[in-house]
C-alpha cells in the first residue's frame, strides 16, 4: 500500500469509528469497545519501550499510580482529574526514573531489568494494600461522584461520550507510537538493543535514550489508569496494578504483534473479547476458571505462536519482503547477563 | 515511666525484631537458592516460583487438616509433590521453549502463575485458611520467638546444607554446577543435560516444597499468597547475582532484616517498601549484586 492509499484507509477507517456510536448504541457492546480502547492505549504505552528489548514488567505499577493517585487527590482533596491526572503522571514518570536510571547507568538488562521491575509493580500494590486507609486495600476504591460539573470532575453518564474520549486516547497513543517510529531516536534504541556496546561507541547516550523512551512509556500508562478509572469508577489494586496487571500488557502486545503500530491493539481486542467469552461463558457460579483457561491459552500460544498473530499474518501477506532486522528476527532478544 | 524506661523496652523489641530478622532470612534464603539454581543452570527464571510454593502449601493444608496425616509424614510426601510439579513445568513447558526468545520463556511461565493461581481459585476458594497448629512461644528473658520461626529456620539450614552437600559429593551435583558455568561444552563432555535440567527442576520444586512447608507453619494460605513473597524473593536473587547461591544467601538475610525491623515500627507491607527502597539505593552502590567482581 502506498502512501497515500495508507492515509485514506486511516481516515476511512477513523471515519467509520467515530461515527459507530451514533448508529450503533447497544450499552454492553460499547462497554467493551471503551474497555479495548483504554486497554490498547495502555498495551501500546507498553510495546513503546517492550519493542526496544526493554521487557518491563512494571507498568502495572505504573497504571496503578495513575489510577489511585488521581481518585485520591479527588476524594481527599477536591482537585479535579483535570489536574490530578498530569499529577499522577508526574508521580508515575518520577518512580520510571528513580528505578529506570540506576538500571540504566549501570546496564541492568535481561532477566535482571525483568526482575528489578517485576518487583516494582510487586511493591506498588503492596503500597495501595498497605495504605488501606486511605486506599480501601484490597477491597478497592471509588472515586466520590460529583455533585457540580461534570466536565470538571471528568465523570460522564453515557456510554458515546466515554467511547470518544477512549477513542481520542487511542488515537493519541497510535499517533505517538507513529512519532517515536519516526523519529531519530528509533535508530538509536534499534541500535541499543541489538548491541549497547556498538550503541555507545557510535556515539548514542544509552542512558538518555533508554529514559526517555521510559519515561514516554511510563507517562502514557499511568494516563491509561487514568481513564479507565474514571471511566469504571471503581479500581482495585488487581485490575489496575500488580504483577497480573504487568503480565497482561506484555502478553497482549506478544499475542498482537510488537512490532506493528496497530499490534497491541489487535492484542487488546483479543485478549478481552477472549476473557469476556470465557467469562460468559462460565457464568458467574465457576469464579476462577476463566482464568484458568486463559492461562493456558496464553500458555499454548507462546508455545506454539510465539510470532504474535498480527506479526504472522503480516509476515504471510508479504513473502517477498526485505530482510528482517536483527532484532525483529530474535523478536525481543533478552541479553545475558554478563555477556 | 522515665526516658530510660521506655529505651530499655524498645531495645529489647529491637533484638526481638534483629531475631526474628535472621528467622526469617532462613526461608526467604531457601527460595532464593531454589530460584537461583534454575536460573543458574537452565537460564530461565520461574516467575511462577512462589505459586509453585503457594500448591505445597494447600497441599500441606489438606493433608494435615482434612485427611489427618501426620506433620512429618505430609511434609517429605508435599516435597515430592511439588518436586514433580518443577520437573512438570520444566518438561512441559520450558523445554519446548529452551531455544525460544527469554521473554517467551518469562511469559510462558507468567502464565503458568495465572493458571496456579486460579487452579487454586477454582478448587480451594479464595478463603485463607491456617494448618490450626498453634506451636508454643519460647520466652527468652524479656522476648518471645515462635518456635515456628526456630524451626524454619532450622529446617531451612538443614535444606541448604543437603543441597551443598548434592552439589559437591555427587557426581549429578557436579555435573549440574558444570552446566551453570558453560552450557554448550557439557553436551559435548557426555553430559545428558536434558537429564541434568529435570533434576535441577525437580530439586528447585524441592526447595519451594520445602519452603511450603516451613511457611505454612507461620502463615495463612490462600490463592494468592504467593505475591505476599515473590516480589521478594526476586529481589534477593537480583541483589545477591542471578545464579549465586552465596550472594543469594547473604542478600536473603539483609532483606529479612530490613523487612522484620521495618515491621518494627509499621506494617509487614512497608518493611518491604523500605526493602525496595534500599534495593535501589544499593544498585548505586554494587549494580551488579552484593558479591560482583569488579571487571
Amino acid at each position: 500500500m502506498n502512501g497515500q492509499g495508507r492515509l485514506a484507509a486511516w481516515g476511512i477507517g477513523l471515519a467509520a469509528l467515530v461515527a459507530l456510536p451514533f448508529v450503533y448504541r447497544d450499552p454492553y457492546h460499547l462497554h467493551i469497545l471503551v474497555l479495548i480502547l483504554i486497554w490498547s492505549f495502555a498495551y501500546t504505552s507498553w510495546s513503546m519501550m517492550g519493542r526496544f528489548g526493554l521487557v518491563s514488567l512494571g507498568h502495572g505499577g505504573f497504571m496503578g499510580i495513575g489510577a489511585y493517585v488521581t481518585a485520591l487527590l479527588w476524594n481527599h482533596l477536591g482537585l479535579s482529574p483535570w489536574i490530578g491526572i498530569p499529577i499522577s503522571m508526574a508521580a508515575a514518570g518520577a518512580l520510571a526514573m528513580i528505578v529506570g536510571y540506576p538500571c540504566f547507568r549501570f546496564r541492568i538488562t535481561g532477566h535482571y531489568f525483568v526482575l528489578v521491575t517485576l518487583a516494582l509493580s510487586g511493591i506498588v500494590l503492596q503500597v495501595i494494600t498497605a495504605t488501606r486507609d486511605y486506599t480501601g486495600g484490597s477491597l478497592g476504591y471509588t472515586p466520590n461522584r460529583a455533585t457540580g460539573n461534570k466536565l470538571l470532575a471528568l465523570q460522564f453518564d453515557d456510554k458515546i461520550t466515554w467511547y470518544l474520549i477512549a477513542l481520542g486516547v487511542w488515537l493519541f497513543g497510535i499517533v505517538v507510537w507513529h512519532w517515536v517510529d519516526r523519529s531519530m531516536a528509533r535508530y538509536a534504541l534499534e541500535a541499543i538493543s541489538e548491541d549497547e556496546d556498538a550503541a555507545a561507541a557510535a556515539g548514542v547516550d544509552v542512558t538518555a535514550e533508554k529514559l526517555k523512551i521510559t519515561l514516554l512509556s511510563a507517562l502514557m500508562t499511568a494516563l491509561a489508569g487514568a481513564i479507565y478509572c474514571q471511566y469504571q469508577m471503581f479500581i482495585t489494586p488487581d485490575t489496575v496494578s500488580g504483577i497480573a496487571v504487568s503480565l497482561q500488557m506484555v502478553f497482549a502486545a506478544i499475542v498482537g504483534g510488537l512490532f506493528v503500530s496497530l499490534g497491541p491493539t489487535v492484542g487488546a481486542v483479543i485478549t478481552i473479547l477472549l476473557a469476556e467469552t470465557l467469562r460468559i461463558g462460565f457464568g458467574t457460579k465457576a469464579v476462577g476458571w476463566d482464568n484458568l483457561v486463559y492461562g493456558v491459552l496464553l500458555v499454548l500460544f507462546i508455545i506454539f505462536l510465539p510470532k504474535g498473530i498480527l506479526g504472522s499474518l503480516l509476515d504471510r501477506l508479504k513473502p517477498q519482503r526485505k530482510v528482517p532486522r536483527a532484532h525483529e528476527q530474535e523478536a525481543v532478544q533478552i541479553a545475558r547477563p554478563g555477556t | 515511666m522515665g526516658m530510660q524506661a521506655f529505651l530499655d523496652i524498645f531495645d529489647i523489641y529491637l533484638l526481638e525484631a534483629v531475631i526474628n530478622g535472621i528467622l526469617l532470612g532462613g526461608v526467604l534464603a531457601l527460595l532464593a537458592l531454589g530460584l537461583n539454581l534454575i536460573f543458574g543452570v537452565i537460564d530461565v527464571t520461574w516467575i511462577c516460583y512462589a505459586e509453585l510454593v503457594m500448591i505445597g502449601m494447600y497441599a500441606m493444608y489438606f493433608m494435615v487438616q482434612y485427611y489427618g496425616v501426620s506433620y512429618f509424614v505430609a511434609a517429605p510426601l508435599t516435597i515430592l509433590l511439588v518436586a514433580i510439579l518443577g520437573a512438570l513445568l520444566h518438561y512441559l513447558v520450558i523445554a519446548p521453549l529452551l531455544t525460544a526468545p527469554p521473554i517467551n520463556q518469562l511469559l510462558a511461565t507468567g502464565g503458568v502463575l495465572f493458571v496456579l493461581q486460579s487452579f487454586a481459585t477454582v478448587a480451594f476458594g479464595i478463603d485463607f485458611r491456617n494448618l490450626g497448629i498453634r506451636l508454643p512461644v519460647l520466652a527468652f528473658g524479656d522476648m518471645n520467638f515462635s518456635y515456628a520461626r526456630l524451626l524454619s529456620f532450622l529446617a531451612a539450614l538443614v535444606g541448604m546444607v543437603a543441597v551443598y552437600l548434592f552439589m559437591t559429593r555427587t557426581f549429578t551435583g557436579t555435573a549440574i554446577r558444570a552446566i551453570s558455568q558453560d552450557r554448550q561444552i557439557m553436551a559435548l563432555m557426555g553430559v545428558d543435560t536434558k537429564r541434568i535440567y529435570i533434576i535441577t527442576s525437580a530439586l528447585g520444586g524441592a526447595l519451594a516444597g520445602l519452603a511450603a512447608c516451613l511457611l505454612v507453619l507461620q502463615y495463612d494460605v490462600h490463592p494468592f499468597v504467593g505475591l505476599s513473597f515473590g516480589p521478594i524473593t526476586f529481589l534477593i536473587c537480583v541483589l545477591g547475582g542471578l545464579g549465586n547461591f552465596i550472594g543469594g544467601f547473604i542478600a536473603a538475610f539483609v532483606f529479612a532484616e530490613i523487612i522484620s525491623l521495618g515491621g518494627l515500627f509499621s506494617d509487614l507491607e512497608w518493611g518491604y517498601v523500605l526493602a525496595f527502597a534500599f534495593f535501589i539505593v544499593m544498585m548505586f552502590i554494587r549494580p551488579a549484586g552484593l558479591l560482583a567482581r569488579r571487571r
